[in-house]
């Protein structure tokens, strides 16, 4: 018999569940009372992929459904074919990534020449960004090289990043370098 | 990857060089173990005993920079003993190929070489062809200018003594992998190999590779279950990352950047699609320009129109001949050629090599902008260590970013499996999703042009299609829908009706016309009028782990790439026991993984020849898989060459010691130190389970930060003693580049080397370290690395260069 641990879960969680666990063949009643007692019996479970190495591991995030919807455990997807659950030691320490004191929280800013970061909202840093870039877009264009050719270049901003990024950010911010005519593209791919 | 994670317990023989799986991709290492569960040998190559050693049958040690010496003693190893896969060589590789007289090698020197611009002609080293332009071939292999032949002669210089002599890797261990490797070259038999960046990051990291690659050919091991040639991805979508091509010279889906001299579409069309006159060459990037085509109607939508070319004279074109890589932009920033940056999602002042002058060019700077979860050295370099802020003119903006858990979307590992990830909570703060911060940014970059009436070249930036959001937030499902492509009109193609706006199924579907669009085509297929194909779950009850409704991989959902290759001529399996396809003659059909083309195999039952088969490799014009690569900057077959900073001043495979065609820069910061007693200890970097890349992520935890909480460099006992250096002690690491602090780790995992006669250290450290955080955990490695490549790629040599090591 095939069974996914969530559907193992549900067995173990419905209240016939005594037949059906004697169906799996195996005693199941020292294990469903300790899941009675483990903080994530009331989560939401949303399956993600860890953000480390390529190797692509499945996790499941349990989220608080009161509160403040905080992540309060991740750990290794028991049903994803690679992993089968396990996770290596940065896997396993997921949620300090997340739930971390040390994360920044609001954009910031450090003027020229300036000591220190201060804190700004992001209205003014995006408009600000946005203002940059066109200035120093319009000023560096280049419509022809040396030889006369035609290559629509913006000489004077470069791009690094990102394979942090999922596909479909990655689609978006080389569409945007590339709209801007920024031919100074790479990541971490090159490196 | 060509194969896939779950794949490599097929193997026969796992060779892991070049990458530490155990500690660096560990959960690899599951298979890797199952794999030798069912009778694998598992071999390790490598400077340092690592965990991966530990679990192997034979470990190798290895000097950094000689890996392309240790596999063309291995090809010698299994030419001279009859060793190759004999009909596979013949049938599917080039080995049988002419290749033209004017192809020569002398004293390290392929023919055509300039040593005025440190470029080949590579005109020289084409194949003979017939009066249709298709390669002469000799199946017998006997003729003196066929591949295989040339292959002997080239290899004959590799003998163990040599070998030996310059990797410093005993005669016996060099014996052992041979034997055990080339033993895959049987029929039914596959071997595999887990490499990373121990591999690329060399001066000669791409032919480090390829001499792989052609042995993987010559022993039969590409296309079946448990072979191919598998590099282990660093970052969680760094493959998706690539095929999206956040990259100087690709666009999305390996089309190329146009060049300054391909003025129109047709001409870039035209420059970039390959020809065959062979009939049985599927030849498959004939389909470029509807790759191309759908890819600027995703760019532009409805504004990208035949009359203006779909819009490709609205991006940006290369000069020709010039490169705009990694080490050529800071290059360029450290001359203060540039205005602004975007470091996003990345941490250069740590990843970098040469961290100096990286730090340096950022100085030069006026505005950069930071996204991240953390601070980290690039956007706090204006304080880091020896740098006075008053003197420091850029203005950076910090913008705090989601982690994956905080959004929707995909990525795509190493086996090329595009897999859907969940939001499981809001951002702390106000951070927001990458893609937010995008849609965001553009959109006021858009006002701001819309505005302006004498704004520069205002056409990308307005007729850029940007609505790929719901309710104001950046909505990924809409992007991922573009990246498959749609129909853009009514349109009837074999035999059935597509609306316009459906989903296309797949990129044979494309077309060069403007009636589809896909942002990628090689993503195509992966989110269809069936549903979002990433997000599948279904495991596979049984067969061999090809696992295809689980997720979605490109192309087409094919698990194994060049998978003709693992069948004979009649479609019947190599290997019986694991079958990656097999064609079945009643219903003339492939059944198992998704076949490289449908096409029958190239015997009919009989064993007469079918004129409507293919060749297997179908992405080369040629059909077969490169023994001899004529692509390739640096010749068509691997030499060893030493590292550009190395511990010898002779290399006796040649005259030549250093790779004739690598690149390097010119600053005062691009120094270089060979055979320097100054400088006599080779340095290689690496890393640990418990942080990853610059460490970023992972030094601001506590549990990874207790577990490795500082800057090690490790070294032999030999080393140690020498140096007057105790377990423990804190110790001054130098190159000609820059220095660190570090923590010595005094162990027998390094040994020292015989190289030509002489004993010769090497010492490693991980580069997960920088100042900003922890006080005083040391900072990056890559201060002390140089900033030269390869000549193909540009990637920087970043594990074998010189160094000193005494007490701090």
């Amino acid at each position: 018999m095939e069974i996914s641990r969530r559907d193992f879960l549900k067995v173990t969680g419905a209240s016939a569940a005594g037949a059906a666990v004697l169906g799996l063949g195996l005693d199941m009643k020292p294990l469903r009372s300790h899941a009675q007692t483990l903080k994530i019996r009331h989560a939401k479970e949303s399956t993600s992929i860890c953000c480390y190495c390529a190797v692509g591991c499945g996790v499941i995030a349990h989220t608080e459904k009161t509160g403040g919807g905080r992540i309060i455990n991740i750990e290794g997807d028991p049903d994803h074919p690679i992993n089968e659950g396990t996770l290596c030691s940065k896997g396993a320490a997921l949620s300090q990534l997340v739930n971390n004191e040390n994360r920044i929280t609001t954009p910031l800013y450090r003027e020229r020449f300036g000591t220190e970061w201060r804190e700004v909202s992001w209205d003014w840093a995006l408009d600000a960004i946005a203002e940059r870039i066109k200035g120093c877009r319009d000023r560096s264009f280049t419509r022809k090289n040396d030889k006369g050719q035609v290559v629509n270049r913006t000489n004077g901003i470069a791009h690094v990043g990102s394979a942090a990024l999922d596909n479909e950010e990655c689609w978006l911010i080389q569409a945007m370098m590339r709209a801007l005519g920024l031919v100074y593209i790479e990541h971490q791919a090159r490196i | 990857m060509t194969n896939h994670w779950i794949d490599i317990r097929n193997s026969d023989c796992i060779l892991i060089m070049g990458s530490n799986a155990a500690e660096n991709h560990p959960i690899s290492f599951k298979w890797v173990t199952e794999a030798v569960k069912r009778g694998a040998s598992l071999l390790n190559v490598d400077p340092r005993f690592t965990r991966s050693s530990a679990k192997s049958h034979v470990y190798a040690p290895i000097r950094s920079g000689t890996d392309i010496a240790f596999l063309g003693g291995m090809i010698k190893h299994i030419l001279d003993n009859d060793l190759w896969f004999e009909p596979y060589v013949a049938e599917y590789t080039n080995a049988c190929f002419l290749v033209k007289e004017s192809y020569g090698f002398e004293d390290g020197l392929f023919s055509g070489y300039d040593p005025k611009t440190n470029r080949y002609d590579k005109s020289r080293w084409g194949f003979q062809t017939d009066d249709r332009g298709v390669p002469l071939k000799d199946r017998t292999l006997k003729d003196p200018r066929c591949v295989f032949q040339l292959l002997k002669a080239h290899y004959a210089r590799y003998d163990l003594e040599t070998v030996s002599s310059v990797t410093g890797t005993p005669k016996e261990d060099l014996e052992a992998v041979y034997e055990a490797y080339a033993a895959t070259g049987k029929k039914g038999k596959a071997g595999t190999i887990m490499y990373a960046m121990g591999w690329t990051q060399h001066t000669v990291g791409v032919q480090n590779i390829r001499a792989m690659a052609m042995i993987q050919l010559l022993l039969g091991n590409m296309g079946v279950a448990g072979g191919g040639v598998n590099a282990l991805r660093g970052e969680s979508n760094v493959q998706g990352s690539t095929d999206h091509c956040i990259l100087f010279h690709i666009w999305p889906g390996y089309l190329k950047t146009p060049g300054a001299s391909h003025d129109t579409l047709a001409a870039y069309n035209e420059a970039n699609t390959p020809g065959t006159s062979d009939p049985l060459s599927a030849n498959w990037w004939g389909n470029y320009p509807k790759y191309s085509v759908s890819l600027l109607k995703s760019f532009f939508g409805g504004h990208a129109t035949p009359a203006n070319e779909f819009g490709y004279g609205w991006l940006p074109r290369l000069d020709d001949g010039k490169t705009y890589s990694w080490l050529d932009l800071f290059d360029v920033m450290y001359k203060g050629e540039f205005t602004g940056f975007f470091a996003w999602g990345q941490n250069p002042a740590c990843s970098g090599a040469n961290a100096t002058k990286t730090r340096e060019a950022m100085a030069n700077l006026d505005w950069m902008v930071n996204v991240n979860i953390f601070e980290n050295e690039t956007g706090s370099f204006w304080k880091g260590p020896g740098v006075d802020p008053g003197k420091v003119k850029t203005e950076v903006f910090f913008l705090p970013c989601a982690v994956s858990v905080e959004k929707e979307g995909s990525i795509t590992n190493s086996g090329r499996w595009m897999q859907w990830r969940y939001k499981a909570a809001n951002p702390p703060g106000s951070a927001k999703p990458d893609g937010q911060i995008l849609m965001e940014l553009m959109k006021r970059v858009k006002d701001l042009y819309r505005r302006d009436a004498s704004a520069v070249f205002p056409e990308p930036i307005l007729n850029l299609k940007w609505d790929y959001e719901t309710d104001g937030e950046f909505d990924p499902h809409k992007m991922a829908r573009e990246i498959n492509g749609r129909f853009q009109r009514d349109v009837t193609l074999k035999g059935k009706t597509y609306r316009k706006g459906e989903l296309v199924p797949s990129f044979a579907f494309l077309q060069d016309d403007g009636s589809t669009s896909s942002a990628n085509w090689l993503y195509c297929n992966s989110y269809t009028e069936s549903g979002n194909m990433a997000a599948r779950r279904k495991r596979e009850a049984s067969g061999i782990g090809l696992n295809p409704e689980w997720s979605w991989c490109w192309p087409v959902n094919r698990r194994i790439l060049y998978n003709r290759a693992s069948v004979d001529p009649r479609g019947n399996p190599w290997d019986r026991e694991h079958p990656v396809i097999s064609w079945d003659a009643a219903a003339g059909k492939w059944v198992g993984d998704v076949p490289d083309g449908g096409w029958p195999p190239m015997q009919n039952p009989d064993g007469s020849p079918n004129p409507n088969t293919r060749y297997p490799f179908i992405m080369k014009p040629e059909g077969h898989g490169r023994i001899f690569g004529p692509g390739r900057a640096d010749g068509p077959f691997p030499e060893h060459y030493e590292p550009l900073e190395c511990p010898v001043d002779r290399n006796p495979f040649s005259g030549q010691i250093a790779n004739p065609t690598a690149p390097s820069y010119a600053t005062r910061l691009d120094v270089f130190k060979t055979c320097d007693p100054r400088y006599p200890f080779v340095g290689t970097t690496y890393r640990v389970s418990e942080h990853w890349q610059t460490g970023v992520m992972t030094r601001w935890q506590p549990w990874l930060l207790e577990a490795q909480p500082q800057l090690f460099v490790e070294m032999s006992r030999e080393l140690a003693e020498l140096r007057g250096i105790e377990n423990g002690d804190r110790v001054r690491v130098e190159s000609v580049r820059g220095g660190v602090t570090a923590v010595a780790v005094v162990t027998g995992r390094f040994k020292p080397f015989r190289i030509l006669g002489q004993e010769i250290h090497q010492v490693g450290l991980p580069w997960h370290y920088g100042w900003v955080h922890p006080e005083n955990g040391g900072d990056s490695a890559n201060l002390l690395t140089p900033s030269a490549g390869d000549p193909n790629t540009r990637i920087p040599e970043t594990k074998a260069f010189m160094v000193n090591v005494q007490k701090a």
